[in-house]
């Protein structure tokens, strides 16, 4: 009974967000509180020749300051810092010796009775380093990167390039039509909201309760376990509310580690709360150099696709994801050929951010086809109709659902593709160059196995429990309206809990598996329920429901209702009391199929419009249209915010953001978030979101997540836009006024 | 209005366990302590009620709130005036409180988040949010909406741009925006 999935349900937890009740990592307050400041390095590699406290000491306050040389006992083996989604490699450890390995690495924290006192403090810690050469600069070590291992796991082999198809090099040589370019994508950075921020209270036995700013407190909760030796009834880490993340909180960052540090040395409750500027060494978006080549038939339809890619990894870890894949994927072409190579830099690890990989290969690719139908005189929808694929190219396997066409088809009637003029620098307004392009998006369908516990009391009202997180995705919504119908109760019978890593498992919120893994976690312990409900209920004299079997009933307007004979019914409360049972709880976990028979993928169409002032060059986004095929909507509201969220950040990505690195010093030059520049208010104007139809049966209630497909392919529909607009083309990001040169 | 008599100026009264003194007095050796500034009395009105405070004179208005007065509503985004997160009305002007020492405000009537629902019932601005979707992970949204008030108040923006323009020190993340604007516009087209 669907009375909630599938509608514009407000949020959940509306009411705490604008009140200012939701509490965050850094807002629980509790007696006797201390506070920690960060201090970093300023050389991006070498070592820590000495370091000298003595002045930060003499502060009045200061209850101690933390350095490699007098921290506590810490773990002393890669495996122990190796987190639940850590890359192959030795992982970054805090405060663990005195080699420097990025600038803005962290070398002491400094813990005083207030943050003021603190942050004073750490002003007067000097560092005397011995330097080493350092490369901070990709296009430096583009010589030197190296070509990715063979995996070494199953995840490894996920972001490993697929093997090639056909000849892709004899196909090019032979295309009729053919199209080479490089595309650069730089370093970007997250940039939530929220500060980075670790409150761990000590309790009297030693045990800790951490509230993190983290996307997976199980993940946070287990690393500490092995980096502290502690046991898991020790730690308990909270995160009731992320103030946004995007793929940096993934993995657990170093301010947590200095926190329970201190903690733990000091025996007290301390805060840690990174300032944005370092926040820019808690991972980031790698740079990618990048060459497609395409070679097309003079119909349109391609016969080969080169894509190589080059993407900044650190010098302790190798992080990468399949970021050539996605161009083999997207188009039917029989042959298809990759190469991804690694430039290790003197920077901190790279991490995931908003649809990792798929986000910079399809600027690449959807500028690349851009160009190909400029080359080919062809409108570019056209041009991606006749290279329409309805088979997962990699593996010739069908798609479990792909409404693409429809995307492609309701996104250009909504945007009015039929009246543009084909001709770059053709459309104009007033003193405005007008441009229109497109593109396409595509990201995976994933689930992973997660367990749900729901409790269900007597009056009619259930409590749902998952370790899983909202960082402002609508988890808490989204829960509850599934829970809601699942268990035919009204939604404000539903409380949620999540964020808590005492509460049953759940992956790490990250690859838009969240939204299906949980709702089929919920519909799978909501059945246990309904079971035991029914057990109940047959025991009652005279039951309606008496030779009914478990799969014939349904919960709906808080009754056990026969689907056959919705007059045969039993209500939740009397068969909970007739049997004196107050509370009902049931835990099952959701596996989800294993289904290779299929490909399972979401897609978009973007077609967006820029005005370019022909004086000056600056370009605006005045209007997007994303369509979006990605299975069943569960909630129009939020989901339609997810992929706004998603064009703002191709914009962003398209216009304003880049990481800048003085290389002669090794360092971030913008890490902040006025230098750093990310879309504001008066950058976006008008965004229309269309959800097409999608019926999939992957999962029992067809869900494909929303997180990651908002972003991918509106920087390219953007760059295609402003060379329809200008008739300059620009391949690498951000597209600056200097690049157009008008 | 309720009067607050001296919270202090934060978490002083707790003693050292001795372990550490004598940690930090071995390594500081015969040098004489640094001491920390003289503090600062300040008195302040927040949503409605009075405080006497006497404070670190470093301590900003957003520290204060946040770490003394635990109104954890005003959120800390930036700590550089670059991000808007901690805007909160004083004296009816929006401000960026992370930018602002507490004792420069001595006297002055503040209104935070907190301060905005009147006996349960939400501002229609708060409203408006939740009806328009304007936020996801929540962290910008106080400020935002006070920030929004400050707009309101300001009668400057007459159009959809007006309200873009005039709202861009307040960044959301999220991407919120053009349900900011719409939430925004419903209550401007009420008052």
């Amino acid at each position: 009974m669907a009375h909630y999935i599938g509608t514009p349900t407000s949020r959940v937890d509306g009411f705490a967000k604008v009140t200012g009740a939701a509490k965050y990592a850094a807002e629980f307050n509790v007696p006797g509180l201390v506070y920690g400041s960060v201090v970093t390095s300023t050389i991006a590699k070498g070592r820590i020749a000495r370091i000298d406290l003595s002045a930060a000491l003499r502060v009045e306050g200061v209850l101690d300051v933390l350095t490699h040389e007098n921290r506590p006992t810490m773990a002393d083996n890669d495996q122990a810092y190796k987190d639940d989604v850590a890359p192959a490699g030795s992982p970054f450890r805090p405060l663990y010796d005195g080699r420097i390995m990025f600038s803005g690495q962290p070398i002491a924290l400094v813990v005083a009775q207030t943050s003021e006192i603190a942050r004073f403090a750490a002003s007067l810690v000097r560092v005397d380093y011995e330097t080493d050469t350092h490369i901070t600069d990709v296009h430096c070590q583009r010589e030197a990167a190296i070509p990715l291992k063979p995996p070494g796991d199953p995840i490894e082999a996920m972001f490993t390039p697929p093997k090639t198809r056909g000849r892709p090099e004899q196909a090019l040589a032979a295309a009729a039509v053919r199209h080479a370019g490089e595309y650069y994508v730089p370093i970007e950075h997250h940039n939530p909201m929220e500060l980075f921020a670790s409150t761990v209270i000590y309790d009297g036995d030693g045990k800790l309760t951490v509230y993190d700013k983290t996307q997976g407190v199980q993940n946070v909760q287990h690393y500490l376990c092995r980096v502290f030796g502690m046991k898991p009834e020790d730690v308990r880490v909270m995160s009731p509310f992320v103030g946004g993340a995007f793929g940096s909180g993934l993995r657990p960052q170093f301010q947590v580690v200095l926190a329970v540090l201190a903690a733990r040395a000091l025996r007290r409750s301390v805060r840690v709360v990174l300032t944005r500027p370092q926040m820019y060494v808690l991972g980031y978006r790698p740079a990618m150099i990048q060459l497609i080549e395409l070679g097309a038939n003079a119909d349109g339809t391609l016969d080969a696709i080169m894509h190589d890619a080059i993407t900044v990894t650190s010098r302790y870890e190798d992080f990468f994801r399949q970021e050539t894949g996605w161009s083999g994927l997207l188009y039917k072409c029989a042959n298809a050929g990759y190469k991804h190579k690694l430039a290790r830099l003197d920077l901190a690890t790279p991490c995931d951010m908003r649809a990792p990989s798929a986000t910079t290969a399809l600027f690449a690719l959807e500028s690349a086809m851009d160009e190909l139908a400029v080359a080919l005189n062809l409108d570019p929808l056209e041009l991606r109709l006749r290279c329409y694929s309805e088979r997962d190219q990699h593996n010739d396997l069908p798609f479990s659902s792909k409404a693409l066409r429809e995307c492609y088809r309701q996104g250009a009637t909504a945007f009015g593709w039929d009246k543009r003029n084909p001709e770059a620098r053709s459309m104009r307004d007033a003193g405005d160059l007008v441009g229109w392009g497109m593109a396409t998006g595509v990201w995976e369908a994933l689930q992973m196995p997660i367990t749900v516990r729901i409790a269900l009391s007597a009056n009619g009202h259930a409590e749902v429990a998952c370790a899983t997180s909202d960082i402002g995705t609508g988890s808490y919504t989204i829960m509850a309206q599934v829970a809601a119908d699942m268990l035919g109760l009204p939604l404000e019978n539903i409380s949620i809990n999540l964020g808590d890593s005492s509460l049953p498992q759940s992956p790490v919120e990250g690859g838009s598996w969240i939204a299906a893994s949980v709702s089929n976690g919920i519909a799978t312990t909501a059945d246990a329920i309904r079971d035991e409900l029914l057990r109940l209920a047959k025991q009652m004299p005279g039951s309606p429901l008496a030779n009914i079997a478990s799969g014939e009933v349904t919960l709906a307007d808080g009754k056990l209702i026969s689907k056959g004979d919705a007059s045969r019914s039993v209500s939740i409360t009397d068969a909970m009391r007739h049997a004196a049972v107050d509370r009902i709880e049931q835990e099952k976990t959701y596996n989800p199929s294993n289904d290779v028979t299929r490909a399972h993928n979401t897609h978009s169409a973007i077609f967006a419009e820029v005005k370019v002032d022909e004086q000056i060059g600056v370009i605006r986004v005045t209007r997007v249209v994303s369509a979006i095929a990605a299975g069943r909507i569960l909630n129009t509201k939020t989901a339609s915010s997810q992929i706004l969220g998603g064009v703002v950040w191709g914009i962003g990505m398209a216009l304003h953001e880049e990481t800048l690195i003085d290389h002669k010093v090794g360092r971030i030059m913008n890490a902040n978030i006025a230098e750093y520049h990310v879309p504001v208010n008066a950058d976006i104007h008008d965004i229309k979101v269309i959800f097409v139809d999608e019926p999939d049966d992957s999962n029992p209630l067809g869900i494909k997540g929303l997180g990651e497909i908002g972003i991918v392919g509106v920087a390219a529909a953007i760059a295609n836009a402003v060379y329809h607009a200008t008739g300059k083309r620009v391949r690498d990001l951000p597209i600056t006024l200097d690049k157009l040169r008008l | 209005m309720t009067e607050v008599e001296n919270p202090g100026s934060g978490r002083d009264a707790e003693k050292l366990p001795r372990a550490v003194q004598t940690t930090v007095r071995e390594r500081v050796g015969a040098q004489s302590p640094m001491t920390t500034p003289e503090a600062v009395s300040v008195r302040l009105t927040v949503n409605g009620t009075r405080h006497s405070l006497l404070l670190d004179p470093r301590t900003t208005l957003l520290d204060l709130l946040r770490e003394h007065l635990d109104l954890t509503g005003t959120k800390k985004g930036c700590d550089q005036g670059q991000c808007g997160a901690c805007t909160m009305l004083i004296d009816g002007r929006r401000v960026n409180s992370c930018l602002t020492f507490a004792v420069m405000y001595d006297g002055a009537r503040i209104t935070t988040i907190e301060g905005l629902a009147a006996d349960g019932a939400l501002h229609p601005l708060q409203q408006a949010f939740i009806d328009h979707d304007a936020f996801q992970c929540g962290y910008c949204t106080p400020g935002q909406i006070c920030s929004a008030v400050g707009l309101i108040a300001e009668r400057r923006a007459t159009s959809a741009d007006d309200i873009r323009e005039l709202m861009s020190g307040n960044i959301c993340r999220c991407g919120a925006y053009t349900n900011i604007v719409a939430a925004i516009q419903q209550v401007m087209g009420r008052s």
